[in-house]
């Protein structure tokens, strides 16, 4: 039973750092129809960037936000350099263009940082006793933190002006353009944000398991699989879908190994797909 | 109509340079290029059975690293456990692994199109990499396997040891009829009701085509040709290892079909034979970095050059 809560509170910790990946393809795919296979290297990216302004800064959350603003500067200018001219093209040449993003993004930090993983320390190292284990502050914190993020996200496209551009380009994307929102901009802008939040996560989950070339591959495919479980697009979907996958691998990781609960978020995602192929948490069209 | 016949002609001409040159090619180039040649052949015949999907029906597979691997997986069971080892058996059992892998894979995936397509074959073959991964008693697990080549040969007749210009020739003699099979597959009022999917699915339903039956059968038609690589590679190379299911694999046969040129057979051997010999040139000042001029190049050609470098000629090539 013990376990069974700890695995509760860890699913719902990752859960939500997966949400925070997933929220920014979501957000990508909703408003730029781009399947985006480089997110996960962003996140490895951004997570390198925490490292460095670590190193240069010495403060674990002005790192974070400046690894953020790195990235996010770095994929404006992919974006418009990459993306852009395929706009309006079938969406399988933004699924290889961003592929081929990805095999140069990776093997360049490979290039850049070598194979040894690199350390970046948590800010926090205190513990509390929950059963059997000394469970870390920093995890609670971390999950809070991707909870407060998303929020702000959420509220930016609700109540922010540009944000309002941001659904209005979503939902027709001549007629915006027709009532003079820059719709290029907006794309990049959109790219920016999403690859942020990415980074962002990169550098929260960093510190648990050291930084690699190769730490975003895991992480694109379940935030893949979670974007379309929770429905493509669909921003509260992504983030319930998150902690659903991460909740079912949680317990599946108590019976079986941890490798091989990976299984049941795919299973999870084929029932998905065949049962209610518009996403799990979407309320059926009427 | 006369003028056709002569283009034909043409074809056919071309055609057969290119199998003459592939057939002299062992005995002339020097140990490396040989085996390079030979790997080209292999790579291009996965990448042609997915263009059956890609370029024909309209269907991106990101998941044939699955019946590749299969495929290399099943000609391990048949060369691991039948004493001698024998190469027809190894085919058969490759062959029906990649079929059955197929067919379950194609009943849940083709319910669903596009991007959602894509992004289920990617993760069946997930799947399957996570069961050879960490099912080690009988995969091997991480090592893979590893068994003695078969020769090449019918049981009880003769049988010749694999010498690298006989692999060669072999392999040049599958893949040339896989290609022909292929081709006549396209041309076949079957392959017609695969482009017409393409072209306009909702209308090809409307006619009366039972679309999701049509497709089932591409996946397992285009997965029986990649298991049919598959069981090539592991027969070249003596192992079979999870590597080979990983979708990376997967990503490098879109790649092939995109710098070859879609809907053209030939295009993704072409786009294979490109990619290898890119990898090759730029890994001697690269090293394993290679895939970073790679995938620019790649990229600028996604960005420039959609249809591919055969793509100027996906006309003539299905004439």
């Amino acid at each position: 039973m013990d376990a069974f809560l700890i695995q509760t509170l860890n699913g719902v910790v990752n859960g939500l750092i997966l949400a925070l990946v997933a929220s920014g393809l979501t957000l990508i795919f909703g408003i730029m129809d781009v399947v985006n296979f480089a997110h996960g290297e962003l996140f490895m990216l951004g997570a390198y960037a925490g490292v460095i302004w670590l190193a240069v800064t010495g403060n674990f959350w002005v790192a974070l936000l400046a690894a953020a603003v790195t990235i996010a500067v770095l994929s404006a200018a992919l974006q418009v350099v990459a993306l852009r001219p395929l706009l309006g093209r079938d969406p399988l040449y933004t699924i290889l263009g961003t592929f081929g993003i990805s095999l140069v993004l990776q093997n360049y930090a490979l290039w850049q940082f070598g194979p040894v993983p690199r350390k970046l320390t948590e800010p926090l190292t205190g513990h509390f006793r929950l059963f059997y284990l000394e469970y870390p502050y920093y995890r609670i914190v971390m999950a809070l933190l991707s909870a407060a993020i998303i929020g702000a996200l959420w509220a930016f496209l609700k109540y922010g002006k540009y944000g309002i551009w941001i659904r209005a380009t979503t939902q027709d994307r001549v007629m915006a353009a027709a009532m003079g929102i820059p719709v290029p901009i907006v794309h990049t802008v959109v790219f920016a944000i999403g690859a942020s939040m990415a980074a962002a996560s990169g550098v929260l989950f960093g510190p648990l398991v050291g930084v690699t070339h190769a730490m975003g591959a895991d992480w694109v495919l379940k935030a893949f699989v979670v974007v379309v479980v929770g429905g493509m697009g669909n921003l509260a979907g992504s983030i319930l879908a998150s902690i659903f996958i991460s909740l079912l691998e949680a317990y599946a990781s108590l019976i079986v190994s941890p490798a091989q609960a990976v299984i049941v978020a795919f299973i999870a995602l084929i029932v998905t797909l065949l049962v209610r192929p518009t996403g799990l948490f979407v309320p059926t069209p009427k | 109509m006369p003028a056709a016949r002569t283009d034909n002609r043409g074809y056919w001409i071309g055609f057969a340079v290119v199998l003459a040159l592939l057939f002299v090619a062992p005995l002339v180039l020097p140990e490396f290029w040989r085996r390079f040649t030979t790997e080209i052949l292999i790579w291009g015949l996965l990448a042609m059975s997915s263009d059956i999907l890609i370029g024909y029906t309209g269907m991106v597979s990101f998941g044939h690293s699955a019946f590749f691997g299969l495929g290399m997986y099943g000609a391990a069971a048949a060369l691991l456990t039948v004493r001698p080892p024998n190469l027809w058996l190894a085919l058969a059992y490759g062959l029906v692994a990649a079929a059955v892998v197929a067919a379950f894979v194609a009943y849940f995936s083709t319910r669903l199109r596009d991007i959602y397509f894509a992004i289920t074959t990617l993760v069946f073959s997930q799947i399957f990499y996570v069961i050879i991964f960490t099912w080690t008693e009988v995969t091997g697990g991480e090592n893979g396997l590893t068994f003695r080549q078969p020769a090449l040969g019918v049981p009880g007749l003769f049988a010749i040891p694999f010498t690298p210009v006989t692999l060669h020739w072999f392999v040049v003699a599958i893949v040339t009829i896989s290609y022909l099979l292929l081709r006549r597959i396209t041309q076949s009022p079957f392959g017609m009701v695969l482009q017409s999917i393409r072209e306009n699915e909702p209308r090809t339903r409307a006619i009366g085509y039972a679309v999701e039956r049509y497709k089932i059968v591409a996946v397992m038609l285009s997965g029986v040709f990649a298991g049919l690589a598959g069981v090539l590679y592991a027969v070249q190379n003596k192992f079979a290892a999870p590597d080979f299911v990983f979708f990376l694999i997967s990503g490098e046969v879109v790649i092939f079909n995109m710098l070859g040129g879609m809907g053209t057979l030939v295009g993704p051997i072409a786009g294979a034979a490109f990619f290898l010999i890119l990898r090759e040139t730029f890994s001697r000042f690269w090293t394993e970095f290679y895939l970073i001029p790679v995938g620019v190049i790649f990229t600028l050609m996604v960005i420039f050059v959609p249809q591919g470098l055969l793509g100027f000629a996906r006309r003539a090539l299905n004439r």
